[in-house]
């Protein structure tokens, strides 16, 4: 962020974070993405959502994990579930059984209708970077609900065209979904460090709708590699409340100390 | 029908040069123990086949033990990206691989494919994407009733499988809890399984009759490896080690220092190593 502007109180990640989990209602069923999308989730729990079902790729329903998970599969998700289920149920019967309501991802490579690249940088038969790939995300992105993408803004990450299509959404824009036979809304919402983004009603291209206390246009179009559209309306988002901001900063701290205990490493 | 046997024999019966293995355990209760005495015992041409490869997967990889992987995702979990699956694929290093590569969605449903007997998977998925496109295993159906356009990919059936689990009884039935993943599938889809175990109990009378268990009759080899997850967890036994998760990342990342690692804590170690690696990771509960 810029050095002149006075320090607000919270980081732009943390204003992120809690953008991110306002989004979340009480009564959604949300699958959640590791990484980002899993704070925003708890914090949402934790804050003004206490009855939201977290659900994590590994099988655990309706999940409350006093600190955040490394990794989909972690101990603490399993030991504060309602119940877990098996791999394939999770797929066959919850996601694609249409009961999740949200579906919460993170992105790589992000394009402006919300398609999503997690598999490659460059060429997928000789590439620059070789990512860790699909995961979940593909059929999640298709069979939610409606599905929000958080990440950080930058411009290897917010491109004109991504290298690889892991994840749909809104295809080549307009109704391209429906074209495809796709039921579900897809992308209706981008939390980025900067703003909220909601897709244009028609071209589905993702529109700045809010910009963070003390963001300005050109910092949103700085960060971002396609030409940002802003909308005529443009809202500013509110400030952490000390609630959000205690909340989080607490669940990061209690996290930070678990994830230091170890055993003794072989 | 099960036989309880010293893991080197256990592995040495039921996995050969050339055969379409599967590793299976998702996040918790990697058969870690396993994937090393493979290591140990030199295996070539493998086809390497599981939904998220982390650590074992990238080692094997790295010692050119793989022809093929066949995967869904290829991360280091909570950490990153797999350096020597990567080396592999961006360098052809040390020799270049064939990947197969799936969504979760795809192979869960592959391996439940495999268990039913059935060739073939269909689910909703995959529309316009770019796997699709590179991977000539992923097609499509018209659903005769309806005409929806459906995903279909083949039935995972590996010649052998190999999982981690909490406990056999003595008749060599076995006991998964907690994240159960996907191995009960991968168990049944596949020809020969063979499963380490934490202890080994007099019987399962007392237990919740729901539990996920696979009777001694669907199991070729159980071989008890105390610690044998490591460095992920076994419920109810010991926590998961995060900082070994992190120092595999510097590890892998250099080509030497791998190599010098690979020897010191798996060609020179044995199976008896793993549980002094869980011990401060037990848990008093």
């Amino acid at each position: 962020m810029i050095d002149k502007t006075p320090d607000p109180g919270f980081t732009p990640r943390e204003m992120m974070t809690i953008a991110a989990s306002r989004a979340l209602k009480n009564e959604d069923v949300c699958f959640v993405g590791i990484g980002a999308p899993s704070a925003a989730c708890n914090i949402a729990r934790l804050t003004h959502a206490p009855d939201i079902t977290l659900i994590y790729e590994s099988g655990t329903l309706g999940t409350a994990p006093d600190i955040l998970p490394l990794s989909i599969g972690d101990p603490e998700l399993c030991e504060t579930a309602l119940t877990t289920v098996s791999v394939p149920e999770m797929f066959r019967y919850w996601l694609q059984g249409g009961h999740i309501t949200i579906g919460f991802l993170g992105a790589a490579q992000l394009d402006k209708f919300g398609n999503i690249n997690t598999t490659v940088i460059g060429d997928y038969r000789k590439p620059k970077t070789r990512l860790p790939g699909a995961g979940g995300a593909p059929e999640i992105a298709t069979s939610a609900q409606e599905i929000y993408i958080t990440m950080a803004q930058s411009k290897r990450g917010m491109v004109e065209k991504i290298d690889f299509y892991t994840s749909f959404g809104h295809g080549e824009g307009g109704d391209h979904r429906q074209r495809l036979g796709i039921r579900t809304k897809g992308p209706t919402r981008l939390i980025t460090d900067l703003a909220i983004w909601k897709p244009h009603p028609v071209t589905k291209e993702f529109t700045v709708v809010s910009m963070h206390p003390g963001v300005t246009r050109d910092m949103v179009q700085e960060t971002c590699g396609w030409e940002v559209a802003f909308a005529d309306a443009l809202e500013e988002t509110p400030s952490p409340t000390e609630l959000e901001l205690t909340t989080l900063r607490a669940l990061q701290e209690r996290t930070a100390a678990a994830h230091q205990r170890t055993g003794t490493a072989g | 029908m099960s036989k309880f046997l010293p893991l080197a024999e256990a592995v040495s019966n039921n996995l050969r040069s050339g055969d379409a293995a599967a590793f299976e355990g998702f996040t918790h209760l990697i058969p870690t123990a396993a994937a090393h005495e493979a290591i140990r015992q030199g295996f070539k041409e493998l086809t390497l086949i599981r939904m998220t490869p982390d650590l074992i997967y990238d080692q094997m990889v790295g010692m050119g033990m793989a022809r093929k992987m066949v995967f869904s995702y290829a991360g280091n979990p909570g950490v990153g990206l797999l350096r020597r699956t990567r080396d592999t694929v961006e360098n052809g290093w040390p020799h270049p691989i064939e990947i197969e590569e799936y969504s979760h969605a795809a192979i869960a449903n592959a391996y439940e494919a495999g268990a039913a007997g059935l060739p073939v998977a269909i689910f909703r998925g995959y529309h316009g994407l770019g796997l699709g496109e590179v991977n000539p295993n992923i097609k499509s159906v018209t659903c005769p009733f309806t005409g929806e356009m459906l995903a279909a990919v083949p039935s995972v059936r590996p010649d052998v499988t190999f999982i981690h689990a909490q406990k056999a009884n003595k008749r060599g039935d076995v006991l998964i809890e907690g994240i159960i993943g996907i191995q009960k599938e991968a168990v049944l889809a596949a020809k020969r399984a063979v499963v380490t175990v934490e202890e080994v109990v007099d019987n399962f009378d007392d237990l919740h009759p729901n539990l996920t268990i696979l009777p001694h009759w669907t199991v070729d080899a159980i071989s008890v490896v105390p610690g044998g997850a490591h460095p992920s967890y076994t419920h109810g036994y010991y926590g998961r080690d995060n900082a070994s998760y992190l120092e595999w990342d510097k590890v892998s990342a250099d080509r030497d220092r791998f190599r010098e690692w690979m020897h010191k804590h798996v060609i020179e170690a044995t199976p008896e190593d793993f549980a002094a690696r869980v011990e401060g990771l037990r848990r008093t509960a």
